[in-house]
């Protein structure tokens, strides 16, 4: 990395701007703004300076429909939408994917139009912390906000998680050197372990790696559970790693003050999934009884524990909720994206701020292949060669303001700080004249005539005698 | 809009209007001396009307609940319906989600709840909740009963920091007022402790629970707030606890009710919220009894003093609190699937599902100290009625609950036919209370009390001037007895005939027939804005430090409040 001099031609900053990147949201960016474009960006890392500074890169700028050769072709902002009203007003499963990379305020004309017209929401939670929340709705939830680990964590542990890449900041801000109220000298009054297969950057910052095999992650979380309970190990290594290195990891953990699991894709998609965050979250469990310690998942989009925490308090439920009977359901392997995709179900896809195209396996790709495509979304990606319709949208907490969740839960408002592109509209613009229109096109779809109560819930009604 | 509610049977303890039958007006938003000839009229001849209800206490908003919502999938399918024309589906029982929270609300006739417990630090979490949940009109209560900065100040006895600090977090955290859970003990959770009895201390911060308690009454009285402290004490739930209790009402004796106009409607000085919890004699669970006489005795002593209940009603429900190393010790009791959500110098939360079962001894002793306290109590304007929801229940459980009060018969059948387990008698003095309450003392305790102890200037009453939220409820209370109808109480009390919510019909028979958004309830103390810019000046080094977000990012920004009331609490 060469050295870069500061910038100085600027016209103006905008001070306490939010990433719109990682689950970090770091809220304390400064914008140094030149006619009308962020041309540096203070204190973000790399990954989040960049996503700022090259929004303009593979932008889309224009609205654009699929013409009958198969060519998307550019058009004006009503036949767009209109086009694309059409296509989910004449579907009968449309499926609404992504949201984690817009606001809460988007989803919610989201939300809205998804239960008129019947639809499937759900969001990046499905191919990444899906397992964790599925985990977490067996095993409990222990967890903490940011500042509680800067202010008193002692032991910090990340399991399949390398965050020195994928969220660079978080060791700086929270977890490792920051100095915390109870932590005043920062890195050195912490203890940091990393267990990953891979030795990566993270593990290269930690005092202990553990390196167990790959797949190894729920026997080894196994072991440390039988052995904080005091048992003693029968094998001489467990998962790759010798007995004596997991009881002094577990005398690290169960001495700890406060300590923190932080965990990654590394463990929900290994082997076992939801079973490793089971057995993980119970580990927490278990320490609580001698110690102090909590988890957090690391959430990978900016927004994507927004939308979770969004659909909980709108609906009920995380994501993967499906409103085809005029009432919510939701059921873990039927009502998710990757599985009706596969089954073929979806007549009418649209994609909010996301790219199935890069992330989706092949098959379920293949069926967005087959039907209409609505993409919203700010630059071009694979997903754009799937879409028959194209919407851009704006570049949250740079060209327009919205809420975010933290991957801890503490909501952000992320401010607007430039004009976005002329041609482009906000994302909850775009999702409010999507409803408007299929509203005006089709009539709201399985309504009860009548309130009828949930029987469980035993609320008896009046009866009126006659 | 204009409205006449002709000859209905007006229960309105604030007005002392006991079951007299006469008319109400409704002029636009607004209860009115009189109304024009255009006015509508509605028939409610032989029906109860009654100010709409008031929720003194309760968790309907916030990253609690929804902490529960997104672990307890199997809640949220317990109460799905289907959507219809007015209303979007519902779900979720223990923890509705937050439309079916306002439509259920509605239906019983409610039109205010009182949102107990919202960290600072994620606000705008509840705002962004409140504003979804529509119908009824919100007033979240702020918590600072382990708040670090509060902790400071009281220790070194500094009130009128105090106080400015408290003026400036209301107006940053868009909050109504002081709520206080488990004083220092959410802080010691921070390290896996707890602290037991009064006068413990916070590990590190030298301060106890006495001395924060009393600060922050103190300071709240300063201010002149329209509501009082809100207190949930500590050792909640634990075999012993009445006299930590007691102490710690008695510990704010000797502080004067502030003579300022918001402080004026309310008598108290201190709310003790779900007082079954602490009301528990006995040293384990093996040989705990009921301490709600003693209780009850003290707060018959004591008018300064309010309460409600928090009565368990047997339902599978969610327990959440503030209170989280008592929520760990629950998971280390029942196995059940446990959360937790520490928050950064402010608190921290536990979660974990709860079956209260009738046949089991705890959850029998709990019911049966609920009801003891209401029965108790002789003052209904200092008992309100809550399940601290959804820790003892859902809140969909009241009409079951008045149908209880009203009902002495129906009580001793569930202790003499073993519907309920024999600790409900043996343990405490339930079976020995023939007392029941009347239509006028349910208006008491649902509506009037609760109003007045919040210190609302606009609800609560039917007076001219307030806020048109009313409740009509279909039965005759001149030739009905609900002492030998229970389940008929339950039913009337679960539909409204009519709940009207600023002077708009959103449920007629039962069934809601319109929907509104809510207003969030706030306080703005006013002429204390150099203090407040002193402290915070004071404190922002730390804040930078310690906090893990932008000063700028903390504050609820007016784009996250739904319709909101300011309630103006004038210079000192
Ligand atoms: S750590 Fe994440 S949120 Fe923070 S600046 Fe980097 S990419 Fe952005
Ligand atoms: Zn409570």
């Amino acid at each position: 990395m060469s050295y870069e001099p500061p910038v100085t031609d600027y016209d103006y900053i905008v001070e306490n701007c939010t990433c719109a990147f990682c689950g970090c949201n770091c809220d304390d960016l400064d914008f140094l703004v030149k006619d009308n474009h962020v041309v540096a960006v203070r204190h973000a890392c790399r990954l989040g300076a960049s996503k700022v500074m090259e929004d303009l890169d593979q932008r889309l700028m224009v609205p654009m429909v699929r013409n009958e050769e198969g060519v998307l072709t550019e058009t004006d902002w009503d036949t767009a939408l209109d086009t694309a009203a059409e296509y989910i007003a004449n579907s009968i499963r449309p499926v609404f994917y992504g949201w984690s990379e817009t606001s809460t305020e988007c989803m919610k004309e989201g939300l809205e139009l998804g239960e008129y017209i019947g639809a499937v929401l759900d969001n990046q939670a499905t191919i990444c912390h899906g397992p964790s929340l599925q985990a977490m709705q067996n095993a409990g939830y222990p967890i903490q906000t940011l500042g509680e680990v800067k202010n008193r964590a002692d032991v910090v542990v990340y399991s399949g998680s390398n965050a020195m890449n994928s969220h660079p900041r978080h060791l700086a801000r929270w977890a490792v050197y920051p100095r915390g109220y109870f932590r005043q000298r920062g890195r050195f009054d912490r203890t940091v372990v990393t267990m990953d297969p891979k030795f990566s950057d993270t593990a290269k910052c930690s005092d202990m790696w553990i390196g167990f095999e790959q797949n190894g992650d729920y026997g080894f979380y196994n072991a440390i559970r039988a052995v904080i309970k005091g048992k003693k190990l029968q094998s001489e290594s467990v998962s790759g790693i010798p007995a004596e290195d997991i009881y002094e990891l577990v005398d690290v953990m169960k001495n700890a003050e406060f300590g923190v699991l932080f965990f990654g894709l590394g463990l929900t998609h290994t082997l076992g999934k939801q079973r490793n965050i089971d057995i993980a979250i119970k580990m927490v469990q278990d320490l609580n009884a001698m110690s102090k310690w909590g988890l957090t998942p690391m959430r990978g989009h900016f927004n994507v524990n927004g939308f979770n925490i969004f659909m909980a308090f709108e609906t009920g439920w995380a994501f993967g909720v499906d409103f085809c009977r005029g009432w919510g359901r939701y059921m873990l392997g039927e009502t998710n994206t990757i599985d009706l995709l596969v089954r073929k179900e979806p007549d009418c896809f649209m994609v909010v701020a996301a790219d199935p195209g890069a992330h989706f396996p092949n098959g379920a790709n293949q069926h967005l292949a087959d039907i209409p495509v609505i993409q919203v979304d700010i630059h071009w990606g694979p997903s754009t060669e799937l879409a028959d319709v194209v919407l851009p949208g704006s570049f949250i907490s740079v060209e327009c303001a919205g809420t975010s969740y933290r991957m801890d839960g503490v909501p952000i408002y992320m401010k607007k700080a430039i004009d976005k592109p002329e041609t482009c509209r906000d994302d909850e613009w775009i999702i409010r004249e999507l409803k408007e229109r299929v509203m005006k096109l089709r009539e709201e779809t399985n309504v009860a005539e009548k309130y009828v109560p949930n029987p469980i819930m035993d609320l008896k009604r009046l009866e009126k005698e006659e | 809009m204009e409205y006449i509610l002709k000859n209905g049977i007006v229960y309105d303890p604030q007005n002392e209007i006991n079951g007299e039958t006469m008319d109400i007006f409704i002029k636009d938003d607004q209860i009115a001396e009189s109304v024009s000839d255009d006015a509508k009229v509605i028939d409610v001849s032989n029906k109860i009307v009654m100010p709409a209800g008031v929720d003194v206490h309760a968790h309907v908003a916030g990253p609690k609940l929804v902490l529960g919502r997104l672990y307890r999938p199997e809640d949220s399918r317990m109460g799905v319906s289907q959507k219809t024309k007015i209303e979007r589906a519902e779900a979720g029982f223990s923890i509705p989600c937050c439309p079916t929270t306002g439509y259920r609300y509605s239906r019983m006739g409610y039109g205010t709840v009182c949102e107990a417990a919202m960290p600072p630090l994620e606000a705008k979490h509840t705002h962004e909740e409140i504003a979804t949940i529509p119908n009824i009109d919100i007033n979240p209560v702020t918590l600072f009963g382990n708040n670090w900065f509060c902790m400071e100040y009281a220790r070194e006895g500094r009130i009128e920091e105090m106080a400015a600090y408290i003026a400036a977090m209301l107006r940053v955290s868009k909050g109504y007022g002081v709520k206080i859970v488990n004083p220092c003990g959410s802080e010691a959770w921070g390290w896996g402790q707890n602290v037991h009895g009064y006068d413990d201390k916070a590990p590190y911060f030298d301060v106890t629970s006495r001395q924060l308690v009393v600060a922050l009454a103190k300071a709240n009285e300063m201010l002149g707030l329209p509501h009082s402290i809100h207190i949930h004490p500590n050792d909640l739930g634990h075999p012993g606890n009445y006299p930590t209790t007691v102490e710690t009402l008695k510990s704010i004796k000797e502080i004067k009710k502030s003579t300022k106009k918001a402080a004026k409607i309310r008598d108290q000085t201190v709310h003790n919220t779900h007082l079954q919890f602490h009301a528990y004699d006995g040293t384990s669970w093996k040989d705990a009894s009921s301490g709600a006489d003693k209780v009850a005795d003290f707060i018959n002593h004591n008018d300064y003093v309010t309460g409600d209940v928090g009565q368990v009603t047997f339902d599978e429900t969610t327990t959440m609190t503030a209170d989280a190393p008592m929520e760990y010790d629950l998971f280390q009791i029942s196995g059940l699937k446990w959360a937790n959500k520490d928050i950064e110098c402010e608190t921290a939360a536990g979660i974990i599902p709860c079956i209260y079962s009738p046949k089991t001894p705890v959850g029998t002793l709990q019911w049966a100290i609920g009801l003891e306290l209401f029965l108790l109590v002789d003052n209904p304007w200092q008992i309100c009625m809550s399940t601290d929801h959804p820790n003892a229940g859902p809140f969909i459980r009241y009409p079951r609950i008045i149908s209880w009060l009203m009902s002495a018969p129906r009580r001793m059948e569930m202790i003499e036919n073993g519907e309920v387990h024999k600790w409900s008698h043996k343990r405490t003095g339930l079976a020995g209370l023939d007392r029941e309450y009347d239509f006028y003392e349910i208006a008491t305790i649902t509506r009037a009390a609760p109003a007045k102890i919040h210190g609302f200037p606009d609800r609560g009453a039917l007076t001219p001037g307030y806020k048109a939220d009313i409740a009509v409820y279909d039965v005759n209370p001149n030739d009905f007895d609900p002492s030998r109808n229970p389940e008929m109480v339950e039913r009337i009390f679960t539909s409204a005939a009519y709940t009207i919510k600023d002077g708009q019909i959103l449920v007629k028979d039962g069934d809601l027939v319109a929907t509104k958004p809510s207003h969030v309830i706030w306080t703005d103390v006013k002429g204390w804005e150099r203090e407040e810019a002193q402290v915070l000046n004071e404190m922002m080094p730390f804040f930078t430090q310690y906090y893990s977000v932008k000063w700028e990012n903390y504050q609820v920004h007016d784009h996250f409040l739904s319709n909101p009331i300011k309630v103006e609490v004038p210079a000192k």
